[in-house]
């Protein structure tokens, strides 16, 4: 029985050398030549700087640009160090005085959207910094961000057209469009 | 519910199908100490591991040493991190500077991670140090689903032997399933999900300005290499509170897909590995098929249920399927995979949150759960835990007809059915009594996220989730003393008074001699016996939790279809 406890704790120790420490080192090693960027966080750079990561979301709040979907993640939403959900359950008062509220806002913020809010514009994502929006969410919101870039609807609507991811291999996930790309690519226009 | 919807899960099930031979027979080779092709990289590894800790690799145990090993390896590996995580403050790789754990989350972590559970009350990306991550939970990760492995491969030793009373070598067998199957593919999917965008890196959280001119905290990590294994292994431990909702753990649809296989391959690999070792693939593949019989039942209800969405948003105008708590990118149908998947497993893992999920969605993991992880289940606990259920069923089989039953050519006699009641009755006792106390005490009920029947909701979840090693849960359930102790109890029951009455019952089998089969033997590998199989699992399981779940999540899905919030 002693030679037992002996055995596991020099496996104990070994192991943790094998898949504690050159396991991921390996991985990291690799990933420095092979994916710097990716490995690094997929920084996202312009006007000569660093503005985000492509993977992450971001609070947008201008009218000027796409905006994302409600968030629970931090104090203000799009904390990635306090990533995570509201957890209201389906029949919360809670969830449905926010689904109210934001409806309200959205309403008076696109008074001028052909047609009714796509969900995901009311639902806060399960991780509080999800990157993307529907394309349907993006179309919503497109009359608004004309108006106040001075540009042409069908202008903004082509880009969003351009922006759109599709399912993978046509079936894998949904279509999508990253926010932060988007506003990217908006503000090139000019 | 759509088209697309459908594929992604057939597409799915075909990959997993077409996986379980090559796996399961690569797996049969390793435990049989055959040469297989990574053998010139990892038996030079595997020879200096045994000089190290003085393995001895012929020497056979009976089941008492291999249990008594199992867990010895397992106090060690819980002491270890416990120390860990109470002392990272004054160790390296912690950029973030975080404090060192309290006592109490300390203790909740470290049984969590031990049994394979990897519950999270502790929030990853603001608890932890990088050290602590990989080299702590990172190494859990992989010898937790190590030793559940080796568990259900000495079980099926004991039933394929024949008048040998013992079960192989723990050592060896968790040496092998470690090096042979959890490194390799780890180290690959690692490398796929890094060029999806997982990172993998030791900088510093890193602030930037967005273009609005908010500051913004990137955080970083190890990712890759932990998600990689968190998925293999059906450990289901996020390094980020999210888990893998988060688009750091889970970029993109591809990454979801193959993470959703990564939790189902090894699991349904095994059940190749099993009908391998009995000499008769029949018997896995019919496992296999009571297996995926419930997984479509399961992922159709949760799909269906999501999809449909919710009558009070309708009420309000809003068109369309449940995205509270969902991902743009994965959807309804790749929420709804994910989520039957990792609770049909012991993983865990969860890419949307399931406290919002609709009442009827949410049952399905809680009885997934409850019935014990058989569908697929934990990579080893899932074969030895469908194991229970096969004795139980050829017992019942055994008494409809009058005869003794056998099973695969061994009489199942007194000593054998007690011991698999006592691993099964294991989990109603540690699910419902926890639940019970906790709904009596203010602590129980201080920290729920929600009230009425979804409150209670997340108290039955959590029990379920940590006796049957899972993970996941409602997370609006916040953690307190109360929590870290009990769903830490339930957690260690749940583990390991299920694997030791195993062991026992394969030393018992080992121990018999088979009979060859004559005209009367029931076969277990027939259509009608999965059928029985599968009628044990959901009445053992629908009878012995249906009250619970009844004021849970179906008076829940009652009272919301009549309008009533709370």
């Amino acid at each position: 029985m002693l030679k037992q406890l002996l055995t596991a704790v020099r496996i104990t120790v070994i192991s943790i050398v094998i898949f504690g420490f050159v396991y991921p080192a390996l991985i990291w090693g690799i990933g420095r030549v092979t994916w710097p960027n990716q490995a690094g966080g997929s920084y996202v750079r312009a006007h000569g700087r660093i503005v985000g990561s492509r993977i992450i979301g971001q609070l947008w709040t201008r009218p000027q640009d796409f905006a994302g979907r409600p968030s629970a993640a931090g104090k203000d939403g799009y904390d990635p160090t306090a990533t995570g959900a509201s957890n209201d359950g389906p029949d919360s008062s809670a969830l449905l005085a926010r689904v109210r509220a934001s409806l309200k806002a959205l309403r008076s913020a696109n008074p001028n959207a052909a047609q009714g809010i796509p969900i995901d514009l009311l639902t806060a994502s399960g991780s509080g910094i999800d990157p993307d929006i529907t394309p349907a969410a993006a179309y919503y919101q497109a009359p608004r961000v004309a108006r106040a870039r001075h540009l042409p609807v069908a202008t903004v609507r082509r880009l969003i057209v351009a922006q759109t991811h599709q399912r993978t291999l046509g079936i894998l996930g949904e279509p999508r469009v990253n926010v932060l790309e988007l506003n990217l690519a908006l503000d090139r226009l000019h | 519910m759509t088209l697309t919807g459908w594929l992604q899960a057939v597409l799915l099930f075909l990959v997993v199908l077409a996986l379980t031979k090559p796996l399961g027979t690569y797996m049969h080779a390793v435990f049989s100490g055959k040469r297989t092709w990574l053998s010139p990289v990892f038996a030079p590894v595997e020879r200096i591991i045994y000089r190290f800790s003085g393995v001895r690799e012929d020497d056979e145990m009976p089941w008492y040493i291999y249990a008594f090993a199992m867990s010895a390896f397992s106090l060690v590996g819980f002491a270890y991190l416990y120390t860990l995580l109470l002392t990272q403050a004054w160790l390296p790789l912690n950029p973030q500077h975080f404090p060192n754990l309290s006592p109490g989350l300390a203790w909740n972590t470290a049984i969590s991670f031990l049994t394979n559970t990897n519950w999270q009350f502790y929030s990853g990306e603001s608890t932890l140090s990088y050290l602590s991550q990989m080299a702590g939970l990172g190494w859990h990760m992989f010898v937790s689903a190590g030793v559940g492995i080796a568990v259900a491969i000495a079980v099926v030793r004991g039933i394929a032997r024949s008048g040998r009373s013992t079960l192989g070598n723990f050592w060896v067998d968790i040496t092998r399933v470690c090096l042979y199957v959890l490194l390799p593919l780890a180290a690959v999917f690692a490398l796929v999900l890094m060029a999806q965008g997982v990172p993998q890196n030791f900088n510093a959280y890193h602030t930037v300005t967005t273009l609005e001119g908010r500051a913004q905290t990137i955080t970083g990590g190890p990712m890759a290499s932990q998600e990689a294994i968190k998925e293999l292994g059906t450990n289901g431990g996020g390094f980020v509170n999210a888990n893998s909702a988060s688009p750091n753990e889970n970029p993109t649809p591809l990454t979801n897909f193959l993470e959703i296989l990564a939790i189902l391959a090894i699991a349904a690999g095994l059940t190749y590995t099993y009908g391998l070792m009995v000499g008769d693939t029949r018997q896995g593949w019919a496992l296999f098929s009571a297996m995926a019989t419930l997984f479509w039942i399961g992922f159709a209800v949760i799909y269906h249920a999501e999809a449909a969405g919710n009558p009070l948003m309708h009420q309000l105008g809003v068109h369309g399927g449940n995205m509270e708590g969902k991902e743009t990118r994965f959807g309804i149908a790749g929420s709804a995979l994910f989520a039957e998947a990792t609770t049909a497993t012991s993983c865990g893992a969860v890419n949307a949150m399931m406290d919002s999920f609709m009442p009827i969605g949410g049952l399905v993991p809680m009885v997934n759960m409850q019935i014990g992880e058989v569908v697929f289940g934990g990579v080893g606990s899932g074969l030895y835990g469908m194991i229970e259920f096969v004795v139980l069923t050829v017992f019942i089989a055994g008494l409809m007809v009058g005869r003794t039953p056998e099973f695969l050519g061994k009489k199942i006699e007194r000593r054998e059915v007690q011991l698999a009641i006592l691993a099964i009755l294991i989990t109603p006792i540690l699910v419902l009594v926890p639940t019970a106390i906790a709904v009596a005490f203010p602590a129980g009920t201080a920290t729920l996220g929600n009230t009425g029947p979804h409150g209670f909701s997340e108290i039955l979840y959590a029990f379920s989730s940590s006796n049957a090693n899972n993970g996941s849960a409602f997370a609006g359930l916040g953690g307190n003393r109360f929590y870290y102790a009990a769903t830490g109890i339930a957690m260690f029951f749940g583990r390991f008074f299920e694997m030791i009455p195993l062991l026992a019952l394969a030393g018992c089998l080992a121990g018999k001699r088979a009979a060859p089969a004559g005209a009367g033997t029931f076969s277990t590998s027939s259509a009608t016996f999965v059928f029985l199989l599968l009628g044990t699992i959901l009445i053992v399981g629908a009878l012995t939790f249906l009250p619970a779940d009844a004021l849970g999540p179906i008076a829940d899905g009652l009272l919301l279809h009549s309008g009533r919030t709370f």
